[in-house]
């Protein structure tokens, strides 16, 4: 029993992480249409990043705050790169993206090596739960809740909103659209690097770390057709939970591919039964 | 009479063809002009070169004493000109009001990272935006389904939303396209009394329509335009009682 209780917490701190990447994927999708795959190294980049900020002694919190920030600027240098020329289809900037994410490791590698690294979390237990893991759990909730308020409530999330509907009626009405593209890859950055940064205290961090955390950040994000925020929390809270399960009672060897069949059927049950709604 | 619209020369090929050739136009402060003739005409081009939608071969546009040809339309729409229908439909997966308070998004917000930087008194912009929103939905009697979403309104009340999504946005120029085609004959007479109104508050409006009654009705001014090039201007009067302008209707059936 107390063994399923911890598994079932792992579960839901990395799915956190996952559902975090994945909202990053949903709202770059969503504004822009492209699928970003250099999404994984946002997070990667992110957690390595305060591994360095901490060597050179800064304070918890700072270090972490910086590294974000950091990822949200990658975040905008990819939608730079990926769709700063006018035209330039949401599938080349896939593919932009996926060579991003590539370059990213000869950086990632040059500057911190091939070895796994991690950095302490927050210490201690709360009844007796790992308090990293309730952190993740609470920042987690808190952001993606900030997010949602963003684009219910403000000027720029209708602005944001509209761009995702219909880009051509929202320049049209005084959206620049260009601009919200690349608002929504530094959100996206932002949510990346969250993700590497909460995780990496409870699971160490390699270069390629990456295909892990867009694998099953995309498929997350796919439980929601790539633009519903709230099915993508809970496809990542559940392919957390389902490898957190599977690694627990099997072997860790299965775990991902557990997760992605069980995902895969999912999307296969939910297909049949939309076929007959509309049928 | 100043113009606040002025076009000159507007000239724009699609590979050999001329979809519009050397159109001139003025639309003055607080005028309701209307732009007819028959399909291809270049109605829909001459639109959307204004807007910003469709770049020109050649020619000016020039806006408030200033050439806008080559800016984007989201910065067009920025300077006061609004755009409904045809080339803005109303945004699904909205409801009403957040339809009317996007329009406001072209006069509150210079960019994303002002519009960031403000995300701290975002509440009092907010309650700026939701009071205008309300204001504009009021005017087209749309403020009871400002809950509903955008999409489930039929066609007609799709059209007012459009129209109060414009006016959210402040604007001094409005485009309408073809504000009547589709719409019943109560929700045409709504239409024509709500586009009155604005002129009677001088706004100034350049509207493209089918409907020669409608146009009848509401413009000061009419620009006739056949083949891409401008046959005539004037009083609806003026043009009515113009050979070319007969001819060039009458010349299909004839």
């Amino acid at each position: 029993m107390a063994a399923l209780v911890q598994y079932l917490i792992t579960g839901i701190g990395v799915g956190c992480a996952y559902a975090l990447l994945g909202s990053g994927l949903v709202v770059i999708y969503r504004v822009t249409r492209v699928v970003n795959f250099a999404q994984g190294s946002f997070a990667v980049l992110a957690a390595l990043t305060v591994t360095t900020l901490l060597a050179a002694g800064l304070p918890h919190g700072l270090a972490e705050v910086s590294a974000v920030l950091l990822a949200a600027a990658i975040g905008l240098l990819t939608g730079l790169v990926a769709t700063g020329r006018p035209g330039t289809t949401p599938q080349s900037a896939l593919i932009v993206t996926l060579g991003l994410g590539v370059f990213a490791y000869a950086v990632e590698i040059l500057f911190w090596g091939d070895q796994p690294r991690s950095f302490p979390g927050l210490p201690g237990t709360v009844a007796g739960v790992q308090s990293h893991y309730l952190l993740i759990a609470a920042v987690t909730a808190v952001v993606l809740a900030a997010t949602a308020l963003l684009f219910a409530r403000t000027d720029l999330g209708r602005a944001l909103t509209a761009t995702a509907e219909d880009p051509y009626a929202a320049r049209a009405v005084g959206i620049d659209v260009r601009r919200m593209g690349l608002l929504a890859f530094v959100v996206g950055g932002a949510l990346g690097g969250l993700a590497g940064v909460l995780i990496t205290p409870v699971q160490q961090v390699t270069f390629d770390s990456d295909v892990a955390l867009v694998v099953n950040g995309f498929s997350a994000a796919i439980l929601g057709n790539l633009t519903r925020p709230g099915l993508t929390l809970a496809g990542g809270l559940l392919l957390g939970v389902v490898q957190a399960l599977v690694g627990g009672y099997g072997s860790t060897s299965y775990q991902t591919e557990v997760a992605l069949v069980l995902m895969l059927a999912v999307l296969i049950v939910r297909a049949g039964s939309t076929r007959a709604e509309t049928a | 009479m100043t113009a606040l619209l002025e076009v000159r020369g507007l000239t724009r090929r699609f590979g050999g063809i001329h979809a519009l050739r050397d159109v001139g136009l003025d639309v003055r402060e607080g005028e309701t002009h209307a732009v007819i003739g028959p399909n291809g005409a270049g109605k829909s081009t001459l639109f959307k070169l204004i807007g910003g939608q469709l770049a020109a071969t050649a020619g000016t546009i020039t806006y408030a004493g200033r050439r806008i040809d080559h800016l984007a339309p989201h910065r067009r729409a920025r300077r006061g000109i609004a755009i409904a229908f045809q080339d803005a439909p109303v945004f699904h997966g909205m409801t009403v009001a957040e339809n009317a308070m996007v329009g406001a998004h072209a006069v509150t917000s210079a960019g994303p990272l002002s519009a960031v930087l403000r995300l701290p008194r975002h509440r009092r912009d907010e309650q700026v935006i939701r009071t205008a929103a309300a204001h504009a939905l009021r005017r087209v009697a749309l403020h009871e389904l400002a809950d509903q979403s955008a999409e489930s309104l039929p066609l007609g009340r799709q059209r007012a939303l459009q129209v109060a999504r414009a006016l959210c946005g402040r604007p001094r120029l409005l485009l309408l396209d073809e504000p009547a085609s589709g719409l019943r004959g109560p929700e045409r007479t709504a239409l024509a009394a709500l586009i009155e109104d604005l002129r009677g508050e001088g706004m100034s409006i350049l509207l493209v329509e089918h409907d020669v009654a409608f146009v009848a009705r509401l413009a000061d001014r009419v620009t006739v335009l056949d083949l891409g090039a401008v046959l005539a201007t004037g009083t609806y009067q003026q043009i009515r009682s113009d050979p070319a302008v007969i001819a060039a209707y009458l010349g299909g059936h004839a």
